[in-house]
């Protein structure tokens, strides 16, 4: 989408919603170095939400979309959950059609887009919660990765259902006493980034969401790799801080407890050759730039 | 916006021209032509200017999906992949539809159960997908064979339902069904159902369009919802999603949404009117006995009025085209005069019967039946075993039957 589209007549301005003014005016569509730095200086591509006070979910979401290396082109697909209650405050189109058919609904979507706009970009990128990804959606989720369906899924990995009202997933932690889990889970933490790895995605992430120079760096990894190559996958920590009774401001404390090197959400990451290459590609691409940029700037001086 | 007007005339990249839908169906020359259903499809779809086509094998529509996969590799259907299951496939529809591209799907039986939770959000999300069923049994044990009950839990998804009773019908209603799913007062999907192998398998003279003529292309943003593919401005869709709340607002939304769907249905009424020539086809109304129903109990019903006519016994018919819109009107007008209607069906639980029942005034003249199941043909001769006894005259006994 032009950037032209989402312009206000001048006739019409002062009755456009203000949230809306603010799009057009300092929303980041089109800038190419866009990223978390954003967040407090732009118009943001999420307007508030209705998750609990200090979820880390929420924090994901602002890093994620400020991220996107394309919002403009981006076309999101959710599925049912805590997240189902954001993305109709999120400012690119978004799909949630059914509990655990986000990949298949991406698989349809990415294969029209590349029809209707050949040599356009258009980015599909999947978010669901474990339960979507990994138990009611398993199938989905592998069988895009099987077609090197070329779209991102994000896993926001809080490791129960938690907008259900913390029941077992197949991402908690083994021994864990929840909802329908009454004497702790009986079998391990389903390894999901390996199993994505198996299944052929070219780049798979799974750390949490404690750092958002980070976030950004993976997701901008994902996005470009899938748009080129195939599926990638990301799985991030964001902990449901009422469902393992933590404090609203807690949350942050338990993704930096959870990510130690010798815990459950050390940092892991998978790359296929041809993605190893693209990256290199394009951080040659990066310095060129900047050093074009650098010299342009002292002859200036 | 595009304008899919300003295309007519012009050709696509296999050289067809996009031509004028009411142009190319009514008034273009045909061919006659000897084909098995499947191979009908996908005569059909060369012709439609698809975007994509998605397909899973269930038998006794794995023919055809594997027809419109040679079509692909011809280069007439955009793009096209084998999903991993109905439940998958269906979704995966939904996600082209709702990036904008003109869907077809083919399915059959248990696939059709096990992809049910979709239909309904289709309709909600008012996607204009079409989806061929080619209606086989349900039950335990497994059954392959002809029975029409899944189209008995298509009728409250939101969908538009017809019923074709030929190859024939099949190949013009694909053409025209999406005429009717894409207007922008509609935008509803359409299941196109058939009674699996008697039209599937069966090969019939169907006459042809052009084959070097083609549907305009979809046009995704005359519709009534947003097409889904950032080429029009994201809009904040609300302040706090209804799903979660319980007040006055929320159900509201829902009980408006769900009457909008529903009204849509109606208003495909006056489209459906038009494309396919009235909801349904009637002959001798003013008879004393006619018979009513869909898909191929219709043509059964046929051999039975020229048996009964050889007899002196005259009856009527009615051939239901669409179950959804249901032409309820019509069936009331077309029966007026009726002292019995009967009701053929391949099912076992007279859904549509039931239906007629619900529709007409004096609803004890509706015979429910004969029906057979889980595969069993349907010989005339039972209807006008039936008919017969009905009228209180003496009929043949049936083998096997008793009587």
């Amino acid at each position: 989408m032009s950037k032209e589209r989402i312009k206000i007549s001048d006739d019409l301005y002062d009755i456009m919603p203000s949230d809306y003014q603010d799009l057009v005016k300092s929303a980041t569509y089109g800038k190419e170095d866009r990223g978390w730095k954003d967040i407090g200086n732009s118009k943001e591509l999420i307007e508030q939400h209705s998750l609990c006070a200090g979820c880390p979910e929420s924090m994901a979401f602002r890093y994620i979309l400020a991220s996107l290396p394309n919002p403009e082109d981006t076309v999101m697909v959710g599925s049912t959950g805590c997240t189902s209650l954001v993305f109709p405050m999120v400012a690119v189109h978004n799909i949630h059609s059914l509990f655990g058919n986000q990949n298949a609904i991406a698989s349809g979507l990415k294969r029209a887009l590349s029809v209707r706009f050949p040599g356009r970009t258009k980015d599909v990128v999947v978010l669901a919660g474990d339960g979507a990804t990994v138990d009611i959606g398993l199938d989905m989720t592998l069988q895009a990765w099987f077609r090197q369906e070329k779209f991102t899924t994000i896993c926001f990995d809080n490791e129960l259902y938690a907008n259900t009202g913390g029941q077992e997933s197949g991402l908690m932690q083994k021994g864990f006493v929840a909802k329908m889990a009454p004497v702790g889970k009986l079998f391990d933490k389903v390894r999901l980034p390996e199993i994505a790895r198996e299944s052929g995605c070219h780049y798979v992430v799974q750390c949490t969401v404690s750092k958002p120079s980070l976030v950004e760096k993976v997701v901008r990894n994902a996005v470009m790799i899938s748009r080129e190559i195939g599926p990638t996958y990301l799985q991030l920590y964001t902990p449901c801080i009422l469902e393992i009774g933590k404090n609203s401001m807690e949350g942050l404390q338990e993704m930096r407890d959870s990510e130690k090197p010798t815990e459950r959400f050390a940092y892991k990451e998978y790359m296929s050759e041809p993605a190893k290459q693209l990256l290199a590609e394009i951080a040659a691409k990066d310095k060129e730039k900047k050093a074009a940029a650098k010299q342009l700037a002292s002859q200036g001086a | 916006m595009a304008d899919s007007h300003s295309v007519i005339g012009t050709k696509n990249k296999k050289g067809q021209t996009f031509t004028d839908t009411w142009t190319m169906m009514n008034d273009a020359p045909r061919t006659p032509s000897f084909f098995t259903g499947s191979e009908v499809i996908k005569e059909a779809l060369r012709r439609a200017s698809c975007d994509v086509m998605i397909a899973y094998p269930i038998t006794p529509q794995s023919e055809a999906a594997a027809l419109i996969g040679e079509l692909f590799a011809e280069g007439y259907i955009g793009d096209y992949f084998r999903g991993e299951s109905e439940f998958a496939v269906m979704s995966q529809c939904a996600g082209a539809a709702f990036g904008g591209a003109r869907v077809f799907t083919t399915t059959a039986g248990p696939g059709t159960m096990r992809a049910m939770e979709n239909f309904p959000m289709w309709s909600g999300a008012r996607l204009p997908i079409q989806m061929i069923v080619t209606c086989r049994g349900i039950n335990s044990p497994l059954s392959i064979q002809p029975d029409t009950l899944e189209i008995a839990y298509l009728l409250n998804t939101g969908m538009l339902v017809w019923h074709a009773e030929t190859a024939q019908d099949f190949f013009d209603w694909i053409l025209k069904g999406y005429m009717v799913s894409e207007e922008p007062d509609v935008h509803l999907p359409l299941a196109l159902c058939c009674d699996g192998f008697f039209v599937t398998h069966t090969k019939d003279v169907v006459n042809l369009t052009p084959a070097d003529m083609c549907l305009p292309p979809y046009d995704p943003y005359r519709s009534p919802v947003p097409c889904m593919d950032m080429e029009c401005p994201p809009v904040r869709m609300m302040r706090d999603p209804f799903v979660m709340k319980s007040n006055y607002i929320s159900y509201a939304t829902h009980a408006s949404w769900q009457q909008e769907v529903w009204a849509a249905v109606e208003r495909s009424r006056k489209h459906t009117i038009k494309w396919i020539n009235g909801l349904i086809e009637t002959e001798n109304t003013d008879a004393e006995v006619i018979i009513v129903s869909s898909g191929t109990a219709v043509s059964q019903g046929r051999e039975a009025i020229r048996l009964l006519e050889d007899e002196g016994i005259r009856c009527g018919l009615v051939k239901i085209k669409s179950l959804r819109p249901w032409p309820g009107e019509e069936i009331r007008e077309a029966t007026k005069n009726a002292k019995h209607i009967i009701v053929p069906e391949f099912n076992v639980t007279g859904w549509l019967a039931k239906e007629i029942k619900a529709t007409i005034p004096n609803s004890d003249r509706v015979n429910a039946g004969p029906r057979v199941c889980g595969g069993m043909t349907m010989p005339p001769e039972i209807i006008v075993s039936e008919i017969k006894n009905l009228l209180g005259m003496r009929s043949m006994s049936m083998a096997g039957r008793g009587g």
